[in-house]
């Protein structure tokens, strides 16, 4: 039902945008049209989230995220993208508004509708999370033998079909402390995918990588989720890497969500917080100095 | 001044008291938890089996050289005093009785907590702070009853039975000093030892105390553990007080289960 949702909303892109469907060549106008009538998997309205009411972390949130997209959430650090990851998660629980996920509610949810959704949910964490103790092999096992009653033999298949997916099917007998970074995310991202979940959400996928692993793992998120027919949610401060390969973009900053719109839109953004961090400027909206006191004060030059 | 100075110090008192009896509501919650995820561990005996591997076997060769050494030490001791009466045939009573009763639950446990408590800690604190047992949860598993409970477990089982190697080790140490070394008769050695120790009063009190221990102890430790702030310096401050903590509480528990064990012995 799913897949053939997925490959309905990929068919009603092939229309308006031509040959491969491929965002980045359709008319940012057509792509906001497809976006606002597309069934979301996501849908997020009005939520607010505080540790301390004095200083809330996200501000009247809406969002949708599309079936079969992949949605990047973007901003500074602290900037409330992590957090708003969670929440889908179900890890957090909104203090005002709701998220809801293939139509559920999450904070709902009680403790065994909560497992129930996530067995349909994968997550990579920012470096992975491997489980230190077991091998490449067995970390890509880990929920099919925890959910499924499964053989052996047919998750021996499973798991070496998800590394080759990845490119690591040599290297399944490896520690995860055997394996270098970017191999780590490759892993965990083989993990996510474990289940062929319907939403795959990525929590700084690029952090740390060299230009190669960046490249190969945003290749890799966007394929893998074409190919599996999900839903992709990367929550990245990369710019350059996930406006290659996202269909929408939404910006956040200080918990609220300043600009949203395609890559094109964005790099186009006349926004000034969009466009510094875009484009990396060391100055603007976001200051390079942290607030301080006077310069010669602290100096003491007046004396 | 003084007045200010006082309520600052009143204030902390107070913090310190909400915030100690917040940690213990917190660790009887975990406690409570464990036991309640405990169906999995025992459903999958071998996430048990493994972990008595890591805790128990583990833990063997520091609780047998100590158990050796530390019946030896008992010996070569209570030969000195005993043979001051004339007694040192009882040799063999004092060695097993101080072992059995007290030494070994006690020292075993203390070997316990620094060996396999410590380990524990470093290990689901590090999990927690490399996000494992975040991912755990996300992916539907709960790491109490995946990672927790099992540990748990292997700690109540592995302690008794360390404790119960330990004192053997030590009886074996007693023997290699008394009769091997200085020559007290072994007849008597042995048959005096068979007479005075009492299976309910003795062994079976010291197999309850060895598990009470390993209740402690497994209990301190994985909560050290899953509440450790998850940084280097977290861990770190969570082993150390997972040590001290378990240390603690063993002597105190010690006493309080001697006094009712051994009140009219």
């Amino acid at each position: 039902m799913q897949l053939r949702k997925s490959a309905r909303n990929r068919t009603n892109m092939q229309a308006f945008c031509g040959t491969d469907g491929s965002p980045l060549q359709c008319s940012p106008v057509l792509i906001a049209d497809i976006m606002a009538h597309s069934d979301s998997l996501v849908e997020i309205s009005g939520v607010n989230f505080w540790y301390d009411k004095r200083r809330p972390i996200l501000s009247g949130i809406d969002m949708a995220i599309p079936r079969g997209k992949v949605v990047s959430i973007m901003g500074i650090s602290g900037s409330g993208k992590t957090t708003l990851l969670r929440l889908i998660g179900g890890a957090l629980k909104p203090r005002q508004g709701q998220v809801k996920v293939a139509g559920k509610v999450m904070h709902e949810l009680d403790r065994e509708g909560l497992y129930q959704m996530r067995r349909r949910m994968g997550m990579l964490f920012q470096f992975g999370a491997l489980f230190t103790d077991l091998s490449v092999f067995d970390n890509v096992a880990f929920q099919m033998r925890e959910h499924t009653d499964l053989p052996e033999t047919m998750i021996r298949d499973m798991v070496l079909m998800k590394l080759h997916a990845v490119g690591l099917r040599g290297a399944h007998r490896l520690l995860p402390s055997e394996l270098s970074g970017g191999m780590a995310r490759r892993v965990a991202l083989a993990r996510a995918i474990a289940l062929d979940p319907m939403l795959i959400m990525y929590d700084e996928p690029f952090a740390g990588l060299d230009p190669i692993s960046l490249g190969v793992i945003g290749n890799l998120i966007r394929r893998l989720n074409d190919a599996l027919g999900a839903t992709s949610i990367v929550v990245t401060h990369d710019v350059q890497e996930s406006l290659k390969m996202v269909d929408y973009v939404y910006y956040l900053s200080d918990g609220v969500i300043v600009a949203k719109g395609t890559p094109k839109e964005m790099q186009a953004s006349a926004e000034p917080l969009v466009h510094q961090f875009v484009y990396g400027e060391p100055d603007g909206p976001v200051p390079f100095q942290y607030p301080s006191a006077d310069y010669r004060e602290d100096l003491k030059l007046d004396a | 001044m003084f007045n200010r100075s006082a309520i600052v110090n009143v204030r902390s008192i107070g913090h310190h008291t909400v915030n100690g009896l917040w940690r213990l509501g917190y660790a009887s919650r975990f406690f409570g938890l464990i036991l309640l995820q405990s169906g999995t561990s025992f459903r999958r005996l071998r996430l048990i089996i493994r972990e008595l591997y890591f805790t128990g076997v583990l833990s063997l060769i520091i609780v047998l050289v100590s158990g050796l050494f530390v019946g030896m030490v008992l010996g070569l001791q209570g030969y000195q005093t005993l043979q001051t009466y004339g007694s040192e045939s009882a040799l063999g009573v004092l060695v097993a009785l101080s072992l059995v009763r007290e030494l070994g639950p006690v020292v075993s446990a203390l070997l316990f907590a620094s060996r396999a408590g410590s380990a524990m800690t470093a290990e689901i604190g590090l999990m927690k702070a490399t996000e494992q047992l975040s991912a755990m949860e996300m992916m539907a598993v709960d790491p109490i009853a995946r990672v927790v409970a099992p540990r748990f477990w292997a700690g109540v089982i592995s302690m008794p039975l360390l404790a119960a190697m330990f004192s053997a080790m030590g009886v074996f140490g007693g023997y290699l000093v008394g009769v091997v070394l200085i020559g007290v008769d072994e007849g008597s050695f042995w048959s005096q030892m068979q007479n005075a120790v009492d299976f309910r009063e003795d062994i079976v009190n010291g197999v309850i105390k060895s598990f009470v221990f390993g209740v402690a102890v497994t209990w301190i430790a994985l909560f050290e553990g899953y509440d450790a702030p998850p940084t280097a310096e977290g861990v770190s401050g969570a082993t150390t007080r997972t040590v001290v903590t378990s240390s603690l509480a063993i002597l105190g528990l010690d006493f309080v289960l001697t006094a009712f064990m051994f009140r009219g012995v």
